[in-house]
């Protein structure tokens, strides 16, 4: 049971900042998420609050408790690394029973958690092996046991999922969900792979440039991005952002298209930003569909197989490329122009100056 | 025109077979990608066409030119890695103009000069050509290699996992440039990965191999909706298509720890026991549904859902549209689209 609070938490190296000014909560039981990409600071974040990396300035506390200065081993947290740092030379059961050990714990109750995580994990039948020669998903299930054996307040795991290949990290990603539901530990957890964050989080912390751009569940960063980051950021392809210029309730898109926004999204254009002014339209790549009366058009330039589904990249204009879904078992020849209309539920609004997004109240 | 033919490529390392009998022709203009997990021989091909790596058995063909006695050099490949090996000490351009400069070439400085504007250009790194390449992120370093090699203007352009060392983010949008780039040069590539959805999305073929055997050439969609095995049908598509063992008695089977019959008229061609193959996306919640379920977990990923149902003692994945919000412990209904089946007897193999 743990609450973890961050309180203008700053790291810097040098006059650099790793971490700009943080604050955040991340409740009892909760799966956190901090998602970024490669040197945005969500690593230096998750180390600080495991104690391995010093504060510059502010505090973390850790069920109310100041630990901005405790020892990490006075942290009661377990850390999950994207490599596993097992001991070679000791077996399954060793390397899971270590830490309980070395807490001189009794033998017969280490006999019996050891047992009772390899159930959960179904590694029971490797306590015999020695790690290297195991399977990436199951060195990886190995260090998950390891970390849950101890029975911490929280869990903190640094792209535990990052070494492994795709098929295994699509497993085990369910698994260490599955996981979460049955124990409900306090988990933070660091990854630059968005799918992960929206498969996993009950709540996303997106950062980039050493600080958080928003805090939100998974609908709430996919739907309604606070910024261009992450409207970018999240979804796979990211939201296309077209600039157009918005005038008289109507927006006037490269390439010549007209776009009507409803008539609440033209309040709110000419209320937060005004008439006559450059806007950045927002949408998913299911919020178009194709259609056949001439709404938006668009030249196909590539058409991409994705499995289930296709995308379609669209020239709006030489410049502008828009990523749009389809269904499969329509055939789009390259070359040719189709028309397209948007979800107006899906569509959103972007201030170019700011790149935050306009406030939809 | 450049065309690249193996033939009845064979090599063994030891008692190590890496290659049996490879044959494949990657046409003018293609990209090709050879897909398959860590150790089917992917690599050892790429090494082969190098000439990096001599075969036991079979030929590498360039435009009808054996080229079993080519050195690497002479076989006028360009090959683009995991790694980067660009030269650290060295500007963007000149690590550009390398191969142009190389003893024997003799291309002109300015047309030199021409051929990397041009190239810096559509790779978006024009900023970029005055700085050391140890200034630069993972994605531009990449795009650098990538440079390096299209200048060349090689007949054949290998690549090896380049997009496997870059963010998620970087790999999508690069996923994209790469495959723009290659349809505006019109350059005739042999691209390897191990990631099925750089495969589906980039390649106009496919070829699957595994343990150094090809199992199946096609286009994605042949791929991905006639896999020639349960390996295939494993390998491409996520999540990972359901795999259900069924016994058949006449046109009613009973799915091994599923509570469900289905009952499905003109089957009894099918083998007696069998597995069946569904896509997650051929799985849909329907409050009315045909079989009833319970939710093990649902991963939201925004534009769809992956449901995991529990029905029965067995586990179905679900692909449903959208962002649903379902919590471990609900119960649902689903339906089971027949028309998209998959159907695969013992030895694995498609019926």
């Amino acid at each position: 049971m743990a609450t973890i609070e961050l309180k203008n938490v700053v790291k810097k190296f040098g006059e650099k900042y790793a971490v700009k000014p943080m604050n955040m909560t991340i409740n009892d039981g909760e799966f956190v998420v901090l998602l970024g990409p490669s040197g945005c600071g969500k690593t230096t974040t998750l180390r600080m609050i495991s104690g391995l990396e010093t504060v510059s300035s502010g505090n973390i506390y850790l069920n109310g408790r100041d630990v901005t200065w405790a020892h990490p081993s006075n942290r009661d947290i377990a850390y999950v690394f994207q490599f596993y740092a097992l001991y070679p030379h000791l077996t399954v059961w060793q390397n899971i029973a270590f830490t309980l050990q070395a807490q001189s714990v009794k033998k017969d109750e280490i006999e019996r958690r050891v047992k009772d995580v390899a159930t959960l994990l179904k590694i029971k039948h490797l306590f015999k092996r020695h790690p290297g020669r195991l399977s990436g998903g199951d060195q990886q299930r190995v260090a998950l046991a390891r970390a849950l054996v101890r029975r911490p307040t929280a869990f903190l795991m640094d792209e535990p999922l990052g070494a492994l290949d795709a098929d295994f990290r699509e497993t085990m990603r369910s698994e260490i969900k599955h996981l979460h539901i049955t124990q409900k530990a306090t988990t933070v957890y660091v990854t630059h792979d968005q799918i992960e964050a929206m498969a996993m989080g009950d709540r996303i912390v997106v950062m980039s440039d050493a600080a958080i751009q928003q805090i939100g569940t998974p609908a709430e960063v996919y739907h309604d991005p606070a910024n261009l980051f992450v409207a970018n950021f999240i979804g796979s392809p990211g939201m296309n952002l077209v600039k157009g210029h918005y005038r008289a309730g109507k927006l006037n898109l490269p390439g010549g298209g007209v776009y009507t926004p409803s008539d609440i999204w033209k309040t709110r254009i000419e209320k937060q930003l005004g008439d006559d002014q450059d806007v950045i339209l927002g949408f998913r790549p299911e919020a178009a569909w194709v259609v056949t009366q001439d709404q938006l058009s668009a030249e196909v330039f590539l058409v991409e197989m994705n499995g289930s589904n296709m995308m379609l990249d669209l020239h709006l204009s030489d410049q502008v490329i828009i990523r749009v879904r389809a269904n499969r078992g329509v055939n789009y020849s390259i070359g040719s122009r189709i028309n397209f209309d948007l979800d107006p539920q899906m569509v959103r609004f972007f201030n170019p100056a700011t790149e935050a997004a306009l406030v939809m109240e | 025109m450049s065309e690249l033919i193996l033939q009845n490529i064979s090599k063994t390392f030891g008692s190590i077979t890496a290659l049996d009998e490879v044959s494949f022709t990657v046409n003018d203009n293609e990209f090709f990608v050879l897909l398959g997990p860590t150790g089917a021989g992917k690599s050892t091909t790429l090494r082969v066409i190098c000439g990096l790596e001599k075969p036991d058995s079979g030929h590498v063909i360039f435009d009808g030119e054996v080229s079993d006695d080519l050195t690497p050099a002479d076989r006028d490949v360009a090959i683009v890695f995991q790694q980067y090996s660009l030269y650290p000490t060295m500007s963007v351009y000149d690590n550009m103009a390398f191969p142009l400069r190389a003893p024997g070439r003799k291309v002109p400085e300015d047309q030199i000069r021409k051929s990397i504007e041009q190239a810096a250009e559509k790779l978006r790194i024009t900023h970029l050509l005055t700085r050391k390449t140890v200034q630069l992120s993972g994605g531009e370093m990449q795009r650098v290699s990538i440079g390096r090699a299209i200048v060349r203007r090689p007949r054949v352009f290998l690549m090896d996992e380049p997009l496997s060392n870059l963010d998620a983010k970087l790999r999508e949008s690069l996923r994209a440039e790469l495959k723009h780039l290659q349809k505006v040069e019109g350059v005739t590539t042999l691209y390897v990965t191990h990631d099925q959805i750089e495969a589906l999305t980039m390649a106009d073929r496919i070829g699957v191999l595994n343990r150094g055997k090809l199992i199946q050439v096609g286009t994605p969609e042949d791929i991905y909706d006639r896999p020639a095995n349960i390996f295939v049908a494993k390998l491409v598509g996520t999540p990972r298509i359901n795999l259900l063992a069924v016994e058949r008695q006449n046109d009613s089977w009973n799915i091994t720890g599923l509570e469900i019959n289905i009952n499905l008229a003109g089957t009894n061609d099918l083998p007696e026991s069998f597995m069946l193959g569904i896509r997650p996306e051929d799985v849909s919640l329907n409050p009315s549904g045909e079989y009833p379920g319970e939710i093990e977990l649902s991963e939201p990923l925004g534009v769809e859902t992956i449901v995991h149902i529990k029905s029965g003692t067995a586990e179905i994945t679900c692909l449903a549209h959208g962002l649903v919000q379902l919590k471990h412990g609900d119960t649902v209904r689903f339906d089971i689209n027949k028309n998209h089946l998959h159907y695969f007897d013992e030895q694995g193999n498609r019926i």
